[in-house]
């Protein structure tokens, strides 16, 4: 109890200390909320970004086309056997005769199709899978190929690679701002604190005179840190929040224009979670650098 | 309680403080530290609070060998080691009360106890009305027994005190000897450093007298038997005097 009465009494101190000069204690939580905003904000319409494509491009689809020799009972069976197929969703027929008369009405070719001597269409299945990854797409168009009386097994995924392409460029994107912002939040709490280490000097040179430990020391910056992440992160939150906000209506205009009812979706709760948990992180581990570097330097004379 | 073996202590740049010193001080044993400025008292009495460690030799504290200890150890030394500053090393963003309390902190005593605590230690030194105070608002001999109540404020068994009437006048300086007497016959190791030969004669206690880095005199003067105690007295301040103070 008295260990924990210790601790909320260090994090007040800390919290004190935070708005101890309040224009630079909120400067500084909010270019650390800027700097998380970056990231943050692009991972969400990363998210946002990958379900809209879903939805407009529609699922991907496999078509089968069928040597010319293959007769009603093959099809049949063939169609038993991927029935059987736990990949597999919708399965669609389309006779000779039935691509035969599309392909007409579709490109206006009729009167090159009417000079035909037989028809050059083989029969196709057309099957939609219930798996999405490109690879397993692949290896699943594989595993059709094999099957008796297929001539061709082909995979309608040009789409699928080149969405994943771009998904997996901007996911690398916000990785690297990630990253490097990172990198700016803790340099940012590391010279914080190593300001801090130096306006107090005086006051560790006398703690450690009279039996502090490193321990007792360290805790009230380490709890700077991680108080100043955490606001920062709150910030970053925030302005997620406010933006989509800001984009909701005319968003809603663009995508009614488009005939979608697409909306952003904003933060889960666990990512809003993650996110300031993170950047409280970051604040701890700034701070807990810039005491390793800085207090060892202040002995007692 | 304190015994220095042998003891010497050289700064970078070959300035010697301490040479070959040896002296003990028995447990509630109360002794002055005299000599002129520079001739290493404060250098000797860091070395008890493990401030500095010596070149050579070992400095014992209840036992244990200070100058082997790993730093992890110092601050448990520490505590149980009151000292005195001359220059206080008050903080000065804190009120009276807080700057007190401190070593309480440090510990983790819990909440109502540091109040209790700190206001004894406050009404021993005869601050507890200006608890709320900032230390800057208080005179030098207030300031100096502001410091005595953060040393002892701990119920340390040792007290160092470093020129702790060095910039009193003689009537504060008087004040805080009080002070000090009162702990030493509850039991408490003090030594004090000082070069107020006036003090060394009105108060009849062992003095350790200290000539460029060296003991001058042979401390085993027992406070036992005040005859032999003042019969020594003249010795002794002759060589603080004969020091150049």
């Amino acid at each position: 109890m008295s260990a924990l009465s210790q601790h909320a009494g260090v994090a007040r101190v800390a919290l004190r200390r935070v708005f101890a000069s309040p224009v630079a204690g909120f400067l500084n939580i909010l270019v650390i909320g800027i700097a998380l905003s970056l990231p943050a904000g692009m991972y969400v319409l990363l998210q946002n970004a990958q379900g809209l494509v879903a939805q407009l491009s529609g699922p991907p689809q496999i078509s089968l086309f069928l040597t010319l020799d293959a007769n009603a009972d093959n099809i049949a069976q063939l169609r038993r056997q991927l029935a059987r197929n736990n990949a597999i969703g919708k399965i669609e027929f389309v006779s000779r005769a039935d691509a035969l008369e599309k392909l007409g009405q579709s490109n206006g070719l009729a009167d090159v199709i009417a000079g035909l001597e037989s028809n050059p269409l083989p029969d196709a299945f057309v099957i939609t899978p219930k798996i999405t990854a490109a690879r397993s797409l692949e290896t699943l168009r594989d595993e059709l190929q094999k099957l008796p009386y297929i001539e061709l097994a082909q995979l309608d995924s040009a789409w699928a690679y080149k969405l994943e392409a771009i998904l997996e460029f901007a996911r690398i994107m916000v990785l690297i701002l990630t990253v490097l912002l990172s990198l700016a939040l803790i340099a940012i709490t590391f010279n914080t604190i190593r300001l801090q280490i130096m306006t107090q000097r005086d006051e560790i040179m006398v703690a450690k005179l009279i039996g502090a430990t490193n321990t007792f020391i360290r805790r009230p910056f380490l709890y700077f840190g991680a108080i100043q992440g955490l606001l920062g992160g709150i910030t970053a939150w925030l302005i997620i929040a406010l933006s989509l906000y800001l984009l909701k209506q005319p968003l809603a205009t663009l995508s009614q224009l488009y005939a979608s009812n697409f909306a952003l979706q904003p933060l889960t709760f666990s990512d809003s979670f993650s996110l300031m948990l993170f950047s409280m992180y970051l604040g701890w581990l700034g701070a807990w650098l810039s005491v390793a570097r800085h207090l060892s330097r202040i002995e007692p004379q | 309680m304190i015994s220095f073996n042998q003891v010497s202590k050289r700064y970078p740049g070959g300035f010697e403080a301490l040479k070959n010193v040896s002296f003990e001080l028995a447990k509630g044993e109360m002794a002055y530290l005299s000599g002129h400025s520079g001739a290493g008292k404060s250098t000797l009495l860091r070395l008890i609070a493990a401030i500095e460690r010596p070149n050579t030799g070992a400095v014992l504290v209840n036992n244990q060998n200070v100058s082997a200890l790993k730093s992890g150890a110092l601050p448990y030394l520490r505590r149980n080691i009151g000292m005195i500053f001359q220059d206080h090393k008050l903080l000065f963003d804190r009120s009276v009360f807080d700057n007190v309390q401190l070593p309480l902190q440090i510990c983790g005593s819990d909440h109502k106890e540091t109040g209790k605590r700190v206001r004894a230690a406050l009404d021993k030194v005869g601050l507890l009305g200006r608890e709320k105070s900032n230390p800057i608002a208080l005179s030098g001999g207030e300031q100096q027994r502001l410091c005595i109540a953060r040393a002892i404020v701990n119920r340390p068994s040792i007290l160092l005190a470093d020129e702790p009437t060095g910039n009193l006048d003689a009537e504060y300086a008087q004040e805080i000897m009080n002070i000090f007497n009162s702990f030493h016959q509850v039991g408490v190791t003090l030594l004090i450093s000082t070069h107020d030969t006036g003090m060394l004669q009105s108060n009849r206690v062992r003095v350790i007298t200290l000539k460029h880095g060296e003991i001058q005199t042979a401390p085993p003067v027992t406070q036992e038997g005040s005859g032999q105690a003042a019969s020594s007295k003249p010795s002794v301040l002759s060589a603080a005097e004969g020091s150049g103070l």
